[in-house]
């Protein structure tokens, strides 16, 4: 198999905390790997290890096959990061910010001037190409940044949290233009705390919780290992919510968990809207009153719900 | 990495802040309009008391080159500011994902508040003559004093570029370096003659590069203290006020641009 990330044992201590303790990954050449999981997990920690802007404590990591630790400057011909927050000069116009970029790749000035062009082209940029970045929107600023980390055309990309802060539009917007890129075969990492985003844009998904990898596989047997769809519902009676536990559990893939101050119940399903209408008949055999009920898909805490048995909020405290 | 990747980098750096100077161009005007506001403070309010003869002239003549010193080395703290917000903004983080070379931030920053210094210079220039300053000497020993001006914040910059790293807020590095800068530019000659200041004071500002930097460029320019009869100081420092500038000037920046380099490499943002 051609690799083209391997990261083996990576460990980085801050002071007394630990935030990676021994991450392994293996991104094969035109593939995309996705790193899920909620904030302070240690995402950003391996992105910036990768990209050698940390040292780790322990351990290897080779992009292209070239080791991060050795030659730091030769990974650096190799990939494009584009950050967490948009790393644009807002001073600078959209073209100058691009120009700069490949004048610092060594790309030379007349090539540089070219790619800087044809990059606002390619990202709808190029009406305001030359307006200083600070006129311009959200999701405009995090489309120029990406288009930063493409100015050397490097065969591996990394992406730390794409859409985060981007309205629902710039966010579908963002995925399309980074499916356009993986068609045209750049490796890519990328962190999300969205599920949704790991299932719409990744090969692989490998789950990090407190520094570790605690599940990995395909987005399909990641849901399959998750449970697929989610059954919601609140029932009126608080006192009754352990017997509404009782009534719906045979039609769900895992047992239920309640939430007793919110009186509401979650479970995983597979048949979806087919689920949700037996388990109201159920209830309502018994004289169960309902006031919400639904169907929706997994997030992330739902994720962590089942792989660890807590949610990511709970991790937090 | 070749030498000329090292210097065109430094210089690709240098452009995007000069850029900013374009864009923003309040940033310059703000810049010298205190310093402005410092000239005609100091030359009508201030003047009339410190000059023995009375008319203020012969103190305005003395002052311009204090006020100079003193705006360089303000305009110093613009390097540690704008380093700050580059790592606040992530921008460091991605000039350091580049195959650059890693010295160009730090140089090009550098170069680029030079550039600004000697707008600066002009504009308060201009002001100076304007309040009856003049040069007495010859060209070139006129240039020579400008120089030595921005030597002196060019060193000072790479203090500025080090803290900018260590403290990255750049509310913090504005507040921090006030601080400093205050007292290094007022216990001084910038203002008034050494020979008022009170014993210790006289000797901290006797040997304090800001008075030997302000000292040099009096020579250089032909300004003398406006009170001929004034006792002159017999410290080493303002004897020898150019050599003694450039002897601070070069160990600041042997100290602190390894000092700045290293922890670029460790800035973090946020």
């Amino acid at each position: 198999m051609d690799v083209a990330i391997e990261v083996a044992g990576l460990v980085k201590r801050y002071g007394g905390v630990t935030a990676l303790d021994g991450v392994d990954l293996q991104v094969p050449r035109g593939t995309v790997l996705g790193l899920l999981g909620p904030n302070g997990a240690g995402k950003t920690t391996i992105v910036r290890i990768l990209t050698t802007l940390l040292q780790p404590d322990a351990g290897r990591a080779s992009i292209d096959g070239v080791d991060v630790l050795a030659e730091p400057r030769e990974v650096r011909r190799r990939l494009g990061l584009s950050g967490q927050y948009a790393a644009v000069d807002e001073y600078l116009t959209g073209f100058e910010n691009l120009d700069m970029i490949g004048r610092l790749y060594h790309l030379g000035r007349r090539r540089s001037r070219e790619r800087a062009r044809e990059l606002l082209a390619q990202f709808s940029l190029t009406d305001a190409g030359d307006r200083p970045a600070r006129t311009y929107s959200g999701g405009m600023r995090r489309r120029l940044d990406l288009a930063g980390a493409l100015v050397a055309a490097p065969p591996v990309l990394f992406l730390d949290e794409p859409t985060t802060g981007l309205d629902p539009r710039s966010r579908t917007e963002m995925w399309g233009v980074i499916q356009q890129l993986v068609a045209g075969g750049t490796t890519l990492l990328l962190t999300t705390q969205y599920l949704e985003e790991a299932d719409v844009l990744a090969d692989d998904i490998v789950v990090i919780d407190h520094g570790r990898a605690i599940a990995r596989g395909t987005a399909d047997q990641l849901k399959a290992q998750i449970g697929g769809e989610r059954l919601e519902l609140t029932v009126s009676d608080g006192s009754r919510l352990d017997e509404a536990a009782r009534l719906v559990t045979p039609l769900g893939v895992a047992p239920p968990v309640t939430d007793e101050h919110r009186r509401s119940l979650t479970m995983p399903v597979s048949g979806g809207v087919k689920a949700l209408r037996q388990a109201l008949d159920l209830l309502e055999s018994e004289s169960l009153d309902v006031d919400d009920a639904g169907v929706r898909r997994p997030t992330l805490d739902d994720v962590f719900l089942t792989l660890t048995g807590s949610t990511t909020e709970e991790d937090a405290t | 990495m070749s030498t000329l990747d090292v210097v065109n980098d430094a210089a690709v750096v240098a452009k995007r802040n000069l850029i900013k100077i374009k864009r923003v161009p309040d940033l310059l005007v703000f810049t010298t309009l205190s310093p402005i506001m410092f000239v005609l403070l100091f030359a009508y309010v201030f003047g009339g008391a410190i000059d023995p003869t009375g008319g203020g002239a012969a103190y305005r003549e003395f002052l311009i080159a204090g006020i100079f010193a003193q705006t360089v080395v303000f305009g110093a703290t613009n390097t540690g500011a704008g380093l700050a917000e580059d790592v606040k903004k992530g921008i460091i983080d991605r000039f350091r994902s580049l195959p650059m070379a890693p010295s160009a931030v730090l140089t090009g920053r550098t170069l680029s508040d030079v550039v600004n210094n000697v707008l600066v210079l002009i504009v308060m220039s201009i002001t100076g003559l304007l309040v009856g300053w003049r040069i007495n000497t010859g060209p070139l020993e006129a240039l020579w004093g400008f120089v030595l001006l921005l030597v002196f914040a060019y060193a000072i910059s790479w203090i500025m570029a080090w803290l900018g790293l260590l403290i990255p807020s750049p509310e913090v590095i504005n507040n921090a370096s006030f601080i400093v800068i205050f007292p290094l530019t007022f216990v001084a000659n910038t203002f008034v003659p050494l020979d008022t200041l009170p014993g210790p004071l006289r000797v901290f500002a006797e040997w304090n590069p800001v008075s030997a930097v302000t000292q040099a460029a009096r020579e250089l320019f032909g300004n003398p203290d406006p009170n001929p009869a004034a006792a002159v100081s017999q410290a080493w420092s303002l004897q020898h006020p150019q050599l003694y500038t450039l002897i601070w000037a070069v160990a600041v920046v042997a100290v602190f641009a390894p000092l700045a380099s290293a922890q670029y490499r460790r800035a973090a943002s946020r």
